[in-house]
């Protein structure tokens, strides 16, 4: 079968159906009741299976099988969840993504997963060898469970009396081979079988689920016969494309002890059957309901990329209709700025993502990273529906992922300190995204330690970023903000979490570098608060046009507090830095002619044009020749021959075609 | 097919101060004339900036302080040369460019040893051709592309 067009769609919906799997089982490990939770996982293992299956992916379809198993055993109440198993079946699903991740690189999506499988099966076995001990007793074939089949009173009755005349009763699994094709005619061929030798009693499912192709590739039977097991066996084995049969004894007071034992195995198919079809209608409703569409992702970059041309050349119209002055084309000139400003819009918002495609992964790794600590945590997720760019989604997964393993690493204590502090023993770490005007706002928070003052601005003297001097007079959130410098960790110890050399130094560059910023709020003993700002956008934003001499930079908007004309006597000097009173506030001053070394070509004036930027609470006043006027612009980078340049950092093309470099304001506050 | 066919390479020659110097073709995007160039601050030398290069913003390299010469104004013959290399569009700044020449592979001839000029290794190879002297330049070395990815591997 040709499987390659499929391969895409096969990809996207095995990691929706795999997150699926990882987002119920936690739900599940909290509540292991409820057994609603054990459907929803049953049916994604279900389908991804089926899926695997169709295109060929062996190793993929034997473990989703085998995870099956054990999942229908939880559903069946034949096997006890315990976090035991949770832990084999989560491994499985690790197992299963990393699979689905090789293929989508173009992999084999091989794996060895026959010690997992293994696993399972233990898990499978371990209940079902307990309950049909009996019956087992000679056999040694596998999945000897006769449970599957639920007997009612009048079938017990034939048994029985088959039983007193001498006759056997037999249980039989049969297995079709996963390339089976046709499942109904096999079915058929092996009852015509059964029925030449004997009579069939009963099968599961029954007759017409099993016509139907309702199954998935065993079907079970209890039949009377005179004959002996191993002619029975032979003869179903001769049906082409029969995998396994397995055949034992069937005993009537075996089977009514096991019911006894474990009487919810009766009640089960009914609502069980129930649910399938509620199911089955709330999936209908569903798709009724879903309008969208799924578009490939580069389709939407190419319509971006192409988006992004079209602004270019909308700045080039609306410079040439200032110039024109010819009242039609100015406006035609303004509608189709306002057009294509709707647009603008429009394509910013198809390529926003929920922030959950980030988030969703940290339940896994808090689970994982708490186990490992021997901490107990309690993850709060907040706004997950919160919508971003996708370029700001690619690059934000990595600095949160280092917060929340700093927050458990060295924000929440362990069981015991907690509480001998008299804290609940499981801390709580809470991630909160939210939007506030043209920005999104993501807070880390944790209920731990808080951070040490004195502990920070003393490592922070010894390692030479402060003076005694400075620590004395900084504020609670600028040593806070020092465990962010580069040549700052706090750990005392090396972790695997989050000592591993790399600092939160990182992570603020990171965030910086998207055009946000991130502060840090704490209260020693009560807990600390990581808070990012981020901009919704990365593709266009709102820049001020300045001239240095003859050279045009472009200063992001959100960056700026405000931009004033100063007289060359209002500047002041202090330690060499030209500084300026500037609301009452001292703000330095920094030249961009000479950081950027501009040409002098214009003689100097007795005024200075400033812009005035923020960092945090930090402010600095830029000195340029002239503002030219706001504008939006497409970023554009400056590609990888010209990497690290000192406060650049980006370009665009400017209306008349000409490439501006844009200011990284953050790099000139000091 | 018994008899050994020559194989020849395409280049494009330039000028450079009265030499000849060539890339191979399937290297070279296209050739623009000398447009505006926006200067980008603290970087090497030989980088005079960045241009439009429809759409893209492609850094531009006077290739003449590369191989330090001295540089002249550009004049009407000045050609920009944009390269491909490694997923990157690069621009080169050269006297002139008009000529695509094939050169049999096997005239192509080591550098000449010189002595003192250890520096110079983006010479590929020289060619005799008639009686102009053809120099092959490897493009990677010219623009210190082995010092970028060395730089990158170092950092990763």
């Amino acid at each position: 079968m040709e499987t390659d067009q499929y391969l895409d769609v096969f990809i996207e919906e095995s990691k929706e159906h795999l997150q699926a799997l990882n987002q119920h089982l936690l739900e599940l490990e909290k509540q292991p009741e409820d057994l609603s939770l054990v459907n929803e996982i049953f049916r994604s293992a279900h389908t991804l299976k089926g899926m695997s299956a169709t295109m060929g992916y062996q190793d993929l379809a034997n473990l989703t099988h085998q995870m099956e198993n054990v999942l229908d055993g939880i559903r069946n109440h034949q096997i006890k969840i315990n976090p035991d198993i949770l832990d084999v079946v989560f491994e499985a699903v690790d197992s299963l993504e990393e699979m689905v991740l090789d293929i989508e690189s173009s992999g084999t999506g091989k794996k060895e997963v026959s010690e997992l499988v293994r696993q399972l099966e233990a898990i499978e076995a371990g209940e079902a060898v307990l309950q049909t001990a009996a019956a087992v007793a000679e056999e040694t074939e596998t999945n000897n469970d006769t449970s599957g089949i639920a007997l009612d009173e009048f079938e017990l009755a034939v048994l029985r009396e088959s039983e007193e005349k001498g006759y056997q009763n037999f249980y039989a699994k049969v297995t079709l081979r996963e390339d089976c094709m046709l499942k109904a005619a096999r079915v058929y061929m092996v009852f015509e079988v059964l029925e030449s030798l004997g009579e069939i009693v009963k099968s599961n499912p029954d007759v017409s689920q099993l016509e139907d192709e309702a199954f998935d590739l065993s079907f079970e039977v209890l039949f009377v016969t005179q004959q002996s097991m191993d002619l029975i066996k032979e003869k179903i084995l001769r049906v082409s494309e029969i995998d396994t049969v397995s055949i034992q004894d069937f005993f009537v007071d075996t089977y009514k002890e096991v019911q006894d034992t474990a009487p919810e195995t009766k009640e089960t198919p009914v609502p069980e059957n129930e649910e399938k079809q509620q199911e089955t209608t709330g999936e209908k409703k569903a798709q009724h309901n879903n309008k969208t569409i799924r578009v490939n992702i580069e389709r939407l970059d190419i319509l971006m990329n192409l988006f992004e041309e079209l602004v270019i050349d909308r700045g080039r119209l609306e410079q040439i209709a200032e110039d024109v002055k010819h009242p039609e084309l100015n406006e035609t000139v303004e509608r189709m700025a306002r057009i294509s400003g709707d647009l603008q819009s429009i394509v910013l918002t198809m390529r926003m993502v929920s922030i959950d495609q980030v988030f969703n992964r940290f339940p896994r790794m808090v689970r994982q990273l708490a186990k490992d600590l021997n901490k107990k945590i309690d993850l709060q997720i907040e706004g997950a529906e919160t919508e971003l760019d996708r370029t700001v989604i690619d690059e934000i997964g990595d600095p949160l992922v280092h917060l929340i393993r700093n927050s458990l690493d060295h924000g929440v204590e362990t069981p015991e300190v907690r509480r001998k502090l008299g804290k609940p023993e499981t801390g709580t770490i809470k991630l909160k995204a939210y939007h506030s005007g043209n920005h999104v706002f993501i807070n880390i928070s944790d209920d731990g330690a808080g951070i040490n003052r004195k502990k920070v601005t003393e490592k922070a003297i010894n390692n030479g970023l402060i003076t005694k001097e400075q620590a004395s007079i900084m504020t609670d959130n600028q040593v806070f903000g020092l465990i962010m410098e580069s040549g700052f960790s706090t750990a005392d110890t090396i972790s695997d979490i989050s000592g591993r050399g790399v600092g939160l130094d990182v992570v603020r560059n990171t965030i910086e570098s998207l055009g946000g910023a991130i502060t840090i709020d704490s209260e020693e003993g009560k807990g600390s608060t990581f808070s990012i700002e981020l901009p919704l956008t990365l593709s266009i934003i709102s820049v001020l046009l300045v001239e240095i001499q003859q050279e045009k930079y472009a200063v992001p908007l959100s960056s700026i507090i405000e931009t004033a004309i100063i007289s060359k006597s209002d500047v002041m000097h202090v330690h060499n830095q030209a500084v300026i009173d500037f609301r009452g506030r001292v703000v330095p001053l920094v030249s961009l002619k000479d950081v950027f070394q501009v040409p002098e070509v214009n003689e100097e004036t007795d005024h200075y044009s400033v812009v005035i930027i923020k960092k945090g609470d930090k402010s600095a006043g830029l000195i340029v020749d002239g503002f030219i006027g706001q504008q939006e612009i497409v970023l554009k980078s400056l590609g990888n021959y010209l990497t690290d340049i000192f406060a650049i950092s980006g370009a665009t093309i400017l209306g008349d075609g000409q490439v501006a470099l844009i200011i990284d304001s953050n790099a000139l506050i000091k | 097919m018994a008899e050994e066919i020559v194989q020849d390479v395409k280049v494009i020659v330039f000028q450079l101060k009265n030499e000849e110097y060539a890339v191979p073709v399937t290297q070279v995007g296209s050739i623009e004339k000398m447009e505006h160039i926006t200067r980008v601050p603290n970087t090497e030398n030989f980088i005079k900036g960045v241009i439009n290069m429809r759409g893209i913003v492609t850094p531009i390299v006077d290739l003449r302080s590369r191989l330090g010469l001295e540089e002249t104004p550009a004049d009407e013959n000045t050609r920009i040369i944009i390269v491909d290399l490694a997923d990157t569009s690069i621009g080169l700044i050269v006297d002139a460019a008009n000529d695509v020449v094939d050169i049999p592979v096997d005239k192509i001839e080591e550098a000449p040893q010189v002595i003192g000029a250890i520096d110079i290794d983006y010479i590929d190879g020289v060619v005799k051709l008639d009686d102009r002297l053809i120099i092959l330049l490897d493009l990677r070395k010219v623009l210190k592309f082995h010092e970028i990815e060395q730089i990158k591997s170092i950092e990763n």
